[in-house]
Formats: C-alpha cells, sequence, structure tokens
C-alpha cells in the first residue's frame, strides 16, 4: 500500500455484548485524509466496529473490548485515555439525521458551546464557516433561528456534518449516513464528502455498493463479525483475493 | 351494511358517553360558579376573615394556600427532577432501582391522610416544627413526589437516544448532555408533572389541616400556622358556617386552578414552539 500516514490502527479487536461476540480479530489501518468505506451485509458488525473507534459502545450496557484500537498513536481503550477528547476529535455522522430539538444556529454552536467557547461573534463565523463547507448556508442564511427540524432530511443530515466539524474534529465516522435520504440528497453528500477529504480523515459504512465504489479509497469488507478483506476499493471492486468479496459484491449474497 | 350499523352505533354511543362526561363536569362547574361567583368581590379578595369566615374575606387563606402550594412545589421539583434523572439516567442495569420504582409507584396511589399522619408525628411533633407552612409544606412536597417522579421520567424516556448519542459524540460530557439537550426537551413533561402536583396539593384538606393547622390570621413565617382554601372550604361547610362563603371560597378556588393551568399550557406551547 502506498506511503500515508495512519490515523488509526486496529490490532486484533473482540467485541462481545455479553456473552455474543459481535467482532472477531479485527486488524485494520485506517488512513489519514482518505475514506475507508467499510461494506458488509447487515448484522457484520461493520456497525458495532464504526463506533468503537469514538468509544460510541460504552453507551451500551454489557459491552466489553479487548484487543487494541490506536488514535494517533495511542490507545484509545487504555484506563485513564481521555473520552471526552477523542470524540472531539472523531465526530460521527449518524444514519438517521438526528439534530437537537433547537434552532439551526443552537445545533451548530453546541459542540463548541460545550468546549468552552462564548464569545458570539466567534460563534457566528463557526455557524457560517460550516454551513458553507456542507453547501447549506445558502438554503438556510436567512433562517438561522429557525427550528432544524423544520429542514427536509438531506438538509438535515447536511446540518448534522455541519454540526460535527465545528468541533474541528480530525475524523468524521458515518454510520450509513444517507440511507434515509432520496437519491439527489444522497448524491450532495457524496460530493461533499470528495471536498471533506482534502482536510479530515473519512470511515463511511454503507450498505450501497456503488457508494463505496463511487466515494472511497479504501474498502473493507466484514463479514459475519470479521474482516474478510481490506485493500484499495479499485481493487476489492475489480480483483478481490476473497471469493466471498467477490459473491457479496457482485450482488450474489447479502 | 351490517358493518356500517354497527360503525355507527359504536359511533353514536361512545359520542353519547363522551357527551355525558362532558355534561356531568361542566354542570359541577356552572352549579359552582353559578352560586359562588355572584359572592366573589373586592372585599372578598382583599379582606381577611372575621367571625370565623361568618363575615369579611378570604385574603389571609389566599395567601396561606398559594404560599404553602409554591413551598411544596419549590422543595418537591427539584428532588423529584433529579430523582428521575436519576432512575432513568444513571441507574441503567443497576437491580435495586426496580424495587424503589415499585414503591414510588405505590406512594403515588397512597390516601393523602397517611401522608398527613406521617407529617403529623414526624414535622409536627418530632421535629417539633408545629402546625406550620414548613410542616404542610415538607408533607404536602413528599406526597407530591411520586407524581412528579412519574411524570419526568415518562418525558425523559420520551427523550430519543440519538439526542442522547448526538451530543456524546460531539465530546459532551454526560452532564451537559443531561442539562443541555435531555432536560430542555422534556420540559414540558415536567412541568406536567408539576401542575398535577400543584393540584394535588392545592386540593389536599385532610393531610393539610393535620400538618399546617387552620389558623386564619395572615402567616407572617414560615412556622405560622395557616389554613388554605381547601380547609377553609370544609370548615366553612362542615360547621354550617356560611353557605354563601363557601361557594363563594370553591369558586375561587376553580378560578385559581384554571388560571395555573393556562399559564402552564401558555408557557408549553410557547417554549415548544420556540424550538
Amino acid at each position: 500500500m502506498e506511503n500515508a500516514s495512519t490515523k488509526f490502527e486496529i490490532d486484533k479487536l473482540n467485541l462481545f455484548y455479553g456473552s455474543f461476540q459481535a467482532l472477531i480479530d479485527i486488524d485494520m489501518t485506517i488512513y489519514t485524509n482518505k475514506i475507508t468505506a467499510l461494506i458488509g451485509p447487515s448484522g457484520c458488525g461493520k456497525s458495532t466496529f464504526i463506533r468503537t473507534l469514538n468509544r460510541m459502545n460504552d453507551l451500551i450496557l454489557g459491552v466489553k473490548t479487548t484487543g487494541l484500537v490506536k488514535f494517533d498513536e495511542m490507545d484509545i481503550y487504555a484506563v485513564d485515555y481521555d473520552v471526552i477528547n477523542l470524540r472531539k476529535k472523531v465526530g460521527m455522522v449518524f444514519q438517521k439525521p438526528n439534530p437537537f430539538p433547537k434552532t439551526i444556529f443552537e445545533n451548530i454552536v453546541y459542540g463548541p458551546k460545550v468546549h468552552g467557547e462564548k464569545n458570539r461573534d466567534k460563534l457566528q463565523e463557526i455557524v457560517e464557516k460550516t454551513l458553507k463547507e456542507v453547501a447549506l448556508w445558502e438554503e438556510v442564511k436567512d433562517r438561522l433561528h429557525k427550528p432544524a427540524l423544520g429542514l427536509s432530511g438531506g438538509q438535515q443530515q447536511r446540518l448534522c456534518i455541519a454540526r460535527c466539524l465545528a468541533v474541528e474534529p480530525e475524523v468524521i465516522l458515518m454510520d450509513e449516513p444517507t440511507s434515509a435520504l432520496d437519491p439527489v440528497a444522497t448524491s450532495k453528500i457524496e460530493s461533499l464528502l470528495e471536498e471533506l477529504v482534502e482536510k479530515y480523515t473519512i470511515v463511511i459504512v454503507t450498505h450501497n455498493m456503488q457508494q463505496a465504489g463511487r466515494v472511497s479509497d479504501y474498502t473493507s469488507f466484514f463479514l459475519s463479525g470479521k474482516v474478510l478483506e481490506t485493500d484499495k476499493t479499485e481493487i476489492i471492486f475489480s480483483n478481490p483475493t476473497n471469493k466471498k468479496t467477490e459473491e457479496y459484491i457482485t450482488g450474489r449474497f447479502g | 351494511m351490517i358493518k356500517k350499523i354497527k360503525q355507527g352505533a359504536f359511533y353514536g354511543s361512545i359520542g353519547l358517553l363522551a357527551f355525558l362526561v362532558m355534561i356531568s363536569l361542566l354542570s359541577i362547574m356552572g352549579y359552582i360558579l353559578f352560586n359562588g361567583v355572584g359572592h366573589i368581590n373586592l372585599e372578598f379578595l382583599t379582606k381577611e376573615p372575621r367571625s370565623m369566615g361568618r363575615e369579611g374575606g378570604i385574603f389571609s387563606v389566599i395567601i396561606g394556600t398559594l404560599i404553602l402550594t409554591l413551598f411544596s412545589v419549590l422543595i418537591a421539583t427539584p428532588i423529584g427532577v433529579a430523582a428521575a434523572i436519576f432512575f432513568t439516567e444513571y441507574s441503567a442495569g443497576k437491580k435495586w432501582v426496580g424495587p424503589i420504582r415499585f414503591f414510588t409507584e405505590i406512594l403515588a396511589g397512597i390516601p393523602s391522610i397517611i401522608f398527613g399522619l406521617f407529617g403529623f408525628a414526624f414535622f409536627v411533633i418530632f421535629l417539633g416544627l408545629g402546625w406550620s407552612i414548613l410542616s404542610g409544606g415538607l408533607t404536602l412536597a413528599i406526597m407530591i413526589l411520586p407524581t412528579l417522579i412519574r411524570a419526568t421520567e415518562e418525558s425523559l424516556k420520551t427523550v430519543p437516544m440519538s439526542y442522547r448519542e448526538g451530543s456524546l459524540s460531539l465530546g459532551a460530557t454526560k452532564l451537559q448532555t443531561i442539562t443541555r439537550v435531555i432536560i430542555p426537551s422534556c420540559l414540558p413533561g415536567i412541568l406536567t408533572g408539576i401542575i398535577l402536583g400543584v393540584g394535588r396539593a392545592i386540593g389536599e384538606t385532610a393531610a393539610v389541616m393535620l400538618t399546617a393547622g387552620s389558623n386564619l390570621r395572615m402567616p407572617t413565617s414560615l412556622l405560622d400556622s395557616t389554613r388554605t382554601m381547601s380547609v377553609h372550604l370544609y370548615t366553612l361547610a362542615s360547621e354550617g358556617i356560611s353557605l354563601e362563603k363557601t361557594f363563594a371560597t370553591a369558586s375561587l378556588l376553580i378560578i385559581i386552578v384554571l388560571i395555573i393551568n393556562t399559564a402552564a399550557n401558555a408557557i408549553t406551547s410557547k417554549y415548544i414552539i420556540k424550538s
């Protein structure tokens, strides 16, 4: 593989929900300023995996994790690791757009405010900058102080991306960010990804093979809690090593 | 055809029942207001009672009612909201929460006189607070706590998990998530709990007599005994002091409860529109 710097280094990651093992011996490298797509059939563990990267699984009762997840060379599951700081650097966009029941403005400044930013001008600046980054500014600039829940699904999802960018993360995790959106909104978000990757490292879970093929640099194929294959996207889609990968990509199961 | 008749009969009978409920409620309210509103005048609202309430107004009683109710709600709200937050946000998977929640539910259904007896034995006698606003308010606070906890818990449960995830994923702490996202989005539910509590406190008679006494004079401190409108109403009626004043007091009580409810609804809907 090319000589890129790495953001995440995952080594023998295992995850258990009670007695059920959802992830088995995952090894993976996530490269800086690249888009890594995680594909695989439902229930294969890709969503569970992406949630280990910002320790979102901590919220679920009875989850046990073993192995190593290194972010910028630091083990994020170490006892004294600062989870708040991790989540500040590793943002997340969810499957269903989840803006807070607040105004558009308040949604964006939520993160900065939580991290202590009080300056009104600075907050205003953040709102404009992030909304422009997600190409939502022109659509909402006249109603920044209106409820975010009044936006369309696609706009809400771009707002959630902007909300995530407002914290100035290094990585953006996206858990099927377009599965609840129509094709037009989906293509907007996909073209957005291409711009965002200049500045951020992106990990995206997707059920949409074309999407993975279109947007990602690397692709990992998950099956039954294991990573069967990870490679450059063009290789995975043209010449996969594993027979199962080929079968899944060509639509023979999944 | 038969389906249509069944539909019609069903629609007709539930409509009739709803109508009966409306009629009986409206006639009770109407009867009391009809007999009482005419006797509410400036003197009634602003003067203190004379000769056991036969003459004069009920100013001190109105003040006593408002202070006692406000005091009990001020004590109960923070405790109730905190307890509900603890139950829903901080006690996932803890085994002892089940029994505590069960007892809270039982407490909500216990006759108020039991709370009155406890308040009398504990606050009035044991702590030596005597018949006072303090004893009465604390007793009422305990009495309305279960209602408040239930209402708050129910509204906390309706806050989608995705709000919590969204907040935490931005690097907010659990405390920030609770105070900045969760509580604001379930404020209407908390307010409903408070209104139910106010309703229960303001209408309480037996427990208040046992703990706050029935002093007709204007209270000057929290350690003074006072008489609430419900207690006054009961006394006027049971001792046959004055039917006019009884109805006037009852009418005013209805009006005050209506005002509190309307105000709370207005606040809630204004808040919902804003977000």
